[in-house]
């Protein structure tokens, strides 16, 4: 069976006899993303970097049960999500997020700023400062609401690709996604309202 | 700046993810952009949710694996043989 994928062809019985060739092939074409995700996720290089790595051993120990249904990639990111998501757990212990609420009472989400930040010149809207800010912001959001946020939004996943990554299923991905996004929105919103405002005194 | 949620703009509320990633019908699509040229923070709402993806976008398309993260993965893995030279 041929796995076609970014344009290369895998084959499924080399993957899975653990062909070195085919194994440094899936490597080469999935390092980058994994992670990009791991680094999202954890905030720091060298828990991304551990990331990465127990992500790959496992996907390799483990290649027999992968049976081709996916792409490789999706398998990969749930393997390297459950691997942060345990991470993180174990760091945090028990305690809680704490979110800013965007949602009301019956649970819809509402947007709590109004400011129009698009007309900012390009050159602002993208400088360094805006990117450190980005970043933190990314990692403000739950844990699983960003996991399906860097998957669906930065990874550039399918919704049902998301869904199988995180094993859940497709409408829990859209929720999940939509409470990040209109909260980065938020304080993506109120870090330009800021700006605008200080260029005006 | 208030912004009062009646019915349409909670419509819009509503839909707001489906329509951002073009997976509402011609209709529905037809219906919102009609409601947004009369509602200044319903467009605004738009505009700034898809700028926000944008740019959380753009900022890590920049994050790629550096080249001695790289080279441990593939000794890590016993395939240095197959690591590209930097």
């Amino acid at each position: 069976m041929n796995l076609k994928e970014n344009n290369e062809t895998f084959e499924l019985i080399a993957l899975q006899q653990r062909d070195k060739a085919v194994f440094a092939r899936v490597l080469d074409q999935n390092s980058d993303r994994i992670y990009r995700l791991a680094l999202k996720m954890l905030g720091n290089v060298q828990d991304a970097e551990d990331i990465l790595q127990e992500t790959f051993i496992k996907a390799f120990n483990n290649i027999e049960k992968f049976e081709g249904r996916s792409k490789i990639s999706t398998w990969l990111y749930r393997i390297a999500v459950n691997e942060s998501l345990m991470l993180l757990r174990k760091r945090k212990g028990n305690t809680v997020q704490l979110e800013m609420s965007i949602e009301t009472d019956d649970g819809d989400l509402i947007p709590r700023q109004i400011v129009d930040w698009c007309c900012l010149p390009e050159k602002e809207l993208m400088n360094t400062e805006t990117r450190d800010y980005i970043q933190e912001a990314v990692k403000i959001l739950s844990d699983s609401n960003r996991a399906a946020f860097i998957l669906r939004d930065v990874e550039g996943l399918s919704t049902q690709e998301t869904a199988e990554a995180l094993d859940i299923s497709e409408s829990a991905v859209k929720v999940r996604l939509m409470r990040a996004r209109m909260q980065l929105r938020e304080e993506l919103t109120g870090f330009f309202a800021r700006k605008m405002i200080k260029e005006t005194l | 700046m208030t912004h009062k949620h009646d019915l349409t703009c909670h419509n819009i509320l509503e839909n707001l993810n489906a329509y951002i990633d073009g997976e509402l019908d011609d209709k529905l699509c037809a219906d919102i952009e009609s409601h947004v040229q009369s509602c200044p923070n319903c467009q605004i709402v738009i505009n700034t949710l898809k700028k926000t993806i944008q740019l959380c976008k753009l900022t890590d398309a920049e994050i790629s694996l550096p080249s001695e993260t790289r080279h441990r993965l593939y000794a890590r893995l016993n395939l240095e043989d197959y690591d590209k030279k930097d």
